[in-house]
Order: C-alpha cells, then sequence, then structure tokens
C-alpha cells in the first residue's frame, strides 16, 4: 500500500514536470497522524492514580477502622474517580470533564464485563488439560474404574450424544423456527400476535421444565425409553423461541423494497420469501441457529430425566439411554475421585471447543452478508450463466 | 396478506412459446375509470379517470402528495399491499378488469412492470441473475440460451449492456446508483411486460445517469406502454407523449386537474393552478 501511495506521487510529480502548469505540491502530504490522547491527559491519568491510591490507603487502611485488597480497590477507583473529574475540569472545563468522567465508566464497565469470560475460560482450560489426550476423544468409560488414571478412558459416548442431541434439536426446531418466524414477518397471518406472546413465552421457560414436560408427555404418558430423541425433544422446546425470535428480527431486516420488487415482477408471495427474502437474511439465520445451538448445547438439566446418562458408546438416539458432555460433568464433578473430577473439567474444556468448532464451520458457511459471493455459489452460477 | 395461487397455466408457458400468444404480448392500453383510493378512513384519490394508450408514454406530474404515486401502485395492485389501504373505480388492460377479471393478480403484475423510486436490486444475486430474477419468480422457464439472450437484449435495452458485459457475476449492489436502477429496468423488460410503471426512477440519479434512463424510456416506449411519475418538469417534456397534472387542495384527496397532450399541457394549458404548476409558481 505505500509503495502504490509512493509510485502514484511520482506519477504527479511527472505530470507537473511534463505540464508546467500544475506546480509542485509545497505542503507534506504524508498521512496525517491524528492524536487522540495528549501527553497531558495521559499525566493527569497517572497522576489522579496515584494521589487517589494514597489517600484511599491513608482513608481506608489508616484512619478508619477497616482493612483489606477489595474495599481498598473500590475506595481507590471512587476517589480516582473525583480527582481525576477535578484535575480534567480544572484544564479542560466541565463539559470535557462529563466526557472523561463517562468514558472512564465505560471502560471500567467493559473491562469488568470481560473478566469473567477470561476467568472462566482460564480456569477451565488450566482445569481440563491434564486428562485432555486423543483417546478422551475415541474412548467411552467402559474400563474406567474408581481408582483409574484421569487419563485412562475417555468421553467419547458424551461428545457423540451431544452431536447427536443437539443435531436432532436443531433438524427440529430449525425449520419449525424459521417457518412460524416467516408467519410472523411475512405473512403477518391473525394468529401473529398470540403466537409471538407464547413464542415470548416459551423463551421464558425454565430449562428443567422442558425437560420434565418431555419426561411426563413423551416417556410417562406415551411409554417410550429414556433415549438421545427424548432428550433432542426438550432440547428442541428451548431452543424454538430462540431461533424464531431472532430469525424474526433478521426477516424484518430485510428492505421491504425487495419483496415489493419481487411482487411487482410477477412473484408469488412463496417464490418472493424463497428467492429473495431467505437468501437475503442467510447470514443472519445462520446467526439464529448459532444462538440457538448457544442456548441449548450446555443445558444439563432438560437431559437429566430425558437421556438417563450411560457409561459407554451409544451410537443409537433412538434406543437407549445415552450421555452427553454437559451430563457427564455434572455427574463426574460430584464424585470424590481426583481422576473422576479432572476428567470432568476435560469434558468442560472439551464442550467449550467443541462449541468454537461448531460456530467457526457455521460462520463459513453462513458467509459474510448478501452481497459476498462465495466461491461454490459462483461455481454453480458459472455454469448456469450467471457469472 | 395471505399466500395466493403459486403459478397459473399461463405464467408456466414458456418464453418461447409466450411470444405467439398476442394478447399478453405488446404494448398494451390502460385504462383508469373513475378511481378512488383510501389509506384506512382517509380518501387520498378521487375521480381518477385516465387513458394511457398503448405504446405511449404517460406522465404523471403534481407537487408531493397529491396521489401521483399512489394510482400508479394501484395500476399494478400494489397499492392493496399496504396494510388497510382499498380502492374502488376500474382499471382495465387491454379492456379486461384487473381487479375484478379472470386474470390473476401474479399476471397482472408481471404485465404490468414496476420500476421504483429507490433502485432496489436483489442482493443475494449477480447482475445476471438480477436480470433473469423475473422469469423465476413468476414461474417462466427458459432454456440457457434463451436466458442469455434475454440477459443480453435486456441490458441492451436499459443501456447497461456495454458497462457490465464483463461483471455479470458481480453482486447487483457492487454497481453504482444510475446502473443499480438501469439494472432494474432490464430486470423489468425481462418478464416482456405490456406496461412499464416508473416511480420517479431519476429522483436519486445524477444528470448522465438520468439522460441515459430518458433514452431507454424512448427506446422502449414502442413495444412497452410508459407510466411515470416525476418532479421534474423538462424530464415530463422530454420523455412524456401525454400528461396528467394531479392536485390535492388541503384535506381533500387528490384528483386530476387537467390531461392532455404534453405540449398542451406545457404550452397552452387549460387550468390556471396546470399552469401556474408547470411553470413553477408552486408545488
Amino acid at each position: 500500500m505505500f509503495r502504490s501511495r509512493k509510485s502514484a506521487l511520482v506519477d504527479i510529480e511527472g505530470t507537473a514536470e511534463t505540464d508546467g502548469t500544475v506546480t509542485a505540491p509545497l505542503v507534506d502530504d504524508s498521512p496525517i497522524k491524528i492524536k487522540t490522547i495528549e501527553a497531558v491527559d495521559v499525566m493527569l491519568l497517572i497522576g489522579s492514580a496515584v494521589s487517589a491510591l494514597a489517600a484511599a490507603n491513608l482513608l481506608y487502611e489508616t484512619l478508619l477502622p477497616l482493612s483489606g485488597a477489595l474495599g481498598l480497590i473500590v475506595v481507590w477507583y471512587v476517589l480516582f474517580l473525583i480527582v481525576s473529574w477535578t484535575g480534567v475540569r480544572r484544564i479542560h472545563g466541565t463539559v470535557r470533564a462529563k466526557d472523561h468522567l463517562v468514558r472512564v465508566l465505560v471502560w471500567t464497565g467493559a473491562s469488568l464485563a470481560i473478566v469473567p469470560l477470561v476467568l472462566i475460560v482460564v480456569y477451565v482450560v488450566g482445569k481440563g488439560y491434564r486428562a485432555l489426550r486423543p483417546q478422551f476423544f475415541v474412548e467411552d468409560q467402559r474400563f474406567v474404574g474408581a481408582l483409574s488414571e484421569a487419563t485412562e478412558g475417555g468421553g467419547a459416548h458424551a461428545i457423540i450424544g451431544t452431536l447427536q442431541q443437539v443435531g436432532l434439536a436443531t433438524l427440529i426446531a430449525v425449520p419449525l423456527g424459521i417457518t412460524t418466524a416467516i408467519y410472523l414477518n411475512e405473512v403477518k397471518g391473525r394468529l401473529s400476535k398470540p403466537l409471538r406472546t407464547v413464542v415470548d413465552a416459551m423463551s421464558a421457560v425454565p430449562s428443567i421444565v422442558a425437560g420434565l414436560f418431555i419426561y411426563a408427555a413423551w416417556i410417562l404418558a406415551l411409554g417410550n425409553q429414556q433415549t438421545g430423541l427424548a432428550g433432542s425433544l426438550a432440547l428442541a422446546v428451548l431452543f424454538l423461541p430462540t431461533v424464531t425470535r431472532t430469525a424474526e428480527v433478521v426477516l424484518r431486516l430485510v428492505p421491504g423494497g425487495l419483496r415489493e420488487a419481487s411482487l411487482a415482477l410477477g412473484g408469488t408471495e412463496w417464490r418472493t420469501t424463497s428467492r429473495v427474502v431467505l437468501p437475503t437474511s442467510k447470514s443472519g439465520l445462520v446467526t439464529a441457529v448459532i444462538l440457538g445451538v448457544a442456548r441449548v448445547i450446555g443445558e444439563t438439566a432438560p437431559l437429566i430425566l430425558t437421556v438417563g446418562g450411560a457409561f459407554v458408546m451409544n451410537w443409537n438416539p433412538l434406543e437407549g439411554k445415552q450421555d452427553s458432555l454437559p451430563y457427564f460433568v455434572f455427574r463426574l464433578i460430584r464424585f470424590p475421585q481426583e481422576a473422576q473430577i479432572a476428567r470432568a473439567w476435560t469434558g468442560a474444556l472439551v464442550l467449550m471447543i467443541l462449541v468454537l468448532v461448531l460456530f467457526v464451520v457455521a460462520r463459513a458457511i453462513g458467509g459474510r452478508g448478501p452481497d459476498h459471493i462465495g466461491r461454490f455459489k459462483r461455481y454453480r452460477l458459472k455454469r448456469k450463466g450467471l457469472a | 396478506m395471505t399466500f395466493t395461487d403459486s403459478t397459473t397455466t399461463s405464467t408456466a408457458v414458456p418464453v418461447a412459446a409466450r411470444t405467439e400468444s398476442p394478447s399478453t404480448v405488446g404494448a398494451a392500453g390502460l385504462t383508469a375509470r373513475n378511481v378512488a383510493c383510501w389509506f384506512g378512513s382517509k380518501k387520498v384519490l378521487e375521480g381518477v379517470t385516465l387513458d394511457m394508450a398503448p405504446g405511449q408514454v404517460t406522465a404523471l406530474i403534481g407537487p408531493s402528495g397529491c396521489g401521483k404515486s399512489t394510482f400508479l401502485r394501484t395500476l399494478n395492485r400494489m397499492h392493496e399491499l399496504v396494510p388497510g389501504a382499498t380502492l374502488g373505480g376500474e382499471i382495465l388492460i387491454d379492456g379486461i378488469d384487473i381487479y375484478r377479471g379472470a386474470i390473476p393478480v401474479t399476471d397482472v403484475r408481471r404485465r404490468i412492470g414496476m420500476v421504483f423510486q429507490k433502485p432496489n436490486p436483489f442482493p443475494a444475486m449477480t447482475v445476471a441473475e438480477n436480470v433473469v430474477s423475473g422469469l423465476k419468480l413468476s414461474g417462466m422457464k427458459a432454456s440457457r440460451s434463451e436466458r442469455d439472450a434475454i440477459i443480453e437484449s435486456c441490458l441492451q435495452k436499459a443501456g447497461l449492456w456495454n458497462e457490465v458485459k464483463n461483471r455479470l457475476g458481480d453482486p447487483g449492489r457492487a454497481l453504482s446508483g444510475g446502473q443499480q436502477q438501469r439494472l432494474c429496468i432490464a430486470r423489468s423488460l425481462a418478464v416482456n411486460p405490456q406496461v412499464l410503471l416508473m416511480d420517479e426512477p431519476c429522483s436519486a440519479l445524477d444528470p448522465t445517469s438520468t439522460r441515459r434512463i430518458e433514452q431507454t424510456i424512448a427506446e422502449i416506449s414502442s413495444s412497452v406502454t410508459v407510466v411515470i411519475v416525476t418532479h421534474n418538469m423538462q424530464q415530463a417534456q422530454r420523455v412524456s407523449d401525454r400528461c396528467a397534472f394531479f392536485l390535492a387542495a388541503e384535506n381533500e384527496p387528490g384528483r386530476i386537474i387537467e390531461e392532455g397532450p404534453t405540449k398542451e399541457i406545457f404550452l397552452n394549458p387549460r387550468d390556471q393552478r396546470t399552469n401556474d404548476y408547470v411553470n413553477g409558481r408552486f408545488g
């Protein structure tokens, strides 16, 4: 980029010489570095922090009959706000001081929100990596006894269980959810208002209630076994409102002008929806599915009563009990043996990795917004002569 | 809004075969008789009677809010898409009522195309896909060679071919605003409409693109009846054969004040209000 800018410069100078009319630029045209922070502001912040710390120490630890790190930090932070506010106001005036105060508060809020996220990841990785061996992905708990090492056996049965249950739940909930969203937003039928209320209410259903519902309706009343399918039904109950509401918002973002354009070409409503509205909102719909998967993949409560839990691999989600990663973690973490606890942490780590992989894959499939034409689509279009 | 009957027999006929049926190709006449429009309980248009002869360009002029666009949207049944919108009177295409007649609504809209004020190419489609999108949307089948021919001829007609012939695979929205609007015109022409409605098609465009679109209107007007809403008096004079001047008094529905050959309307108007408007004294 730098090089191209330079060659452009040379060109301009070249024309200037041949032309004779354009004078060579006297003003330096290299990119301006915009100063966002000035030295005095940095000094002020450092000074405020140091003086506030000193004052906080004096006030909190010496004068008042209190002590402790947390209290000191809180007092320090409050004093820092006051001191820096006063300082900025003296130099720049009240308007800038307010700006400064809000900036500090926003930065604090954002940092505090990131802290637990980072801690969770660091903690789970730290606890879980010990029992993370390749065989965790291929072996089940068949030969694991109470005294087995943490590195023996694995959680393959739980990984497969989770993938199958979440996969089936996706197959059930995504078509239903997107159809419902189309009804709410494209058809705008008479039932859309009550339906929206029901969907909203559904998203507030506690996950254990979803599990109990499937247990009562599907297992007890209809006499089915505890299976992976029963678990996926319970997950679908939780999945459906998330995907419906997100998809509805995404469909609403499609400009009405596109629907009108399609109808004005003689398009039917179904073709308008399937060929214009859905393709335009594809990446948003993928986000809706991701949010739905994120909602259910870590659920334990709805699975306890429905999948039953297992220590050995069961490939068939339609028959027999299955395990799932969250359930695996939930079960093993309560054992007294350290090896079991270590395995539970590894299960949690694998669950996080699984989520990461699924999201990356979904993003790759979902593409980047409607204006982006992916490689596969381009290939398909080329063969039809449309690209 | 309900899902209407998806494909009707006449739209499913291949493009090549359809050209043999004389009733649905070539410029058609459009007649409005005593049309009135409401949004909810508010009457916005009243007593509009207008003949739009086949192969002619009719310009609808008038100040903002006088119901020109509303009237235009009644002509291909887009008005009814607005919740609470109703209308009365009669609109006939070649003598057949488009609201009470036997023509399905999708056929009405296929035969009476529309270009909107804001260019709205389909973002998820390439330039080429955009041009032929109407074929798929209205259920027409076309072979690869027919499709290629339609893409080239429609882009030619819209005056866009030379600019985009090497960019057919780009997303529709990668084009400039003026090119996007001409793409939308090409898209409308691809389904062989008999009438083309244009709702201020140049209001978002630069003078060069505007001139290009005016040329396009002149070129297509022999085979398509054009009805254009415009706020630009010069444009109305340049492109139209006939003119209708709409006006709405305060809190009154809009009406046609005067209608006639463009020359008459601009040079020798019968009504004082028309004279004031076309000479820029109000509006």
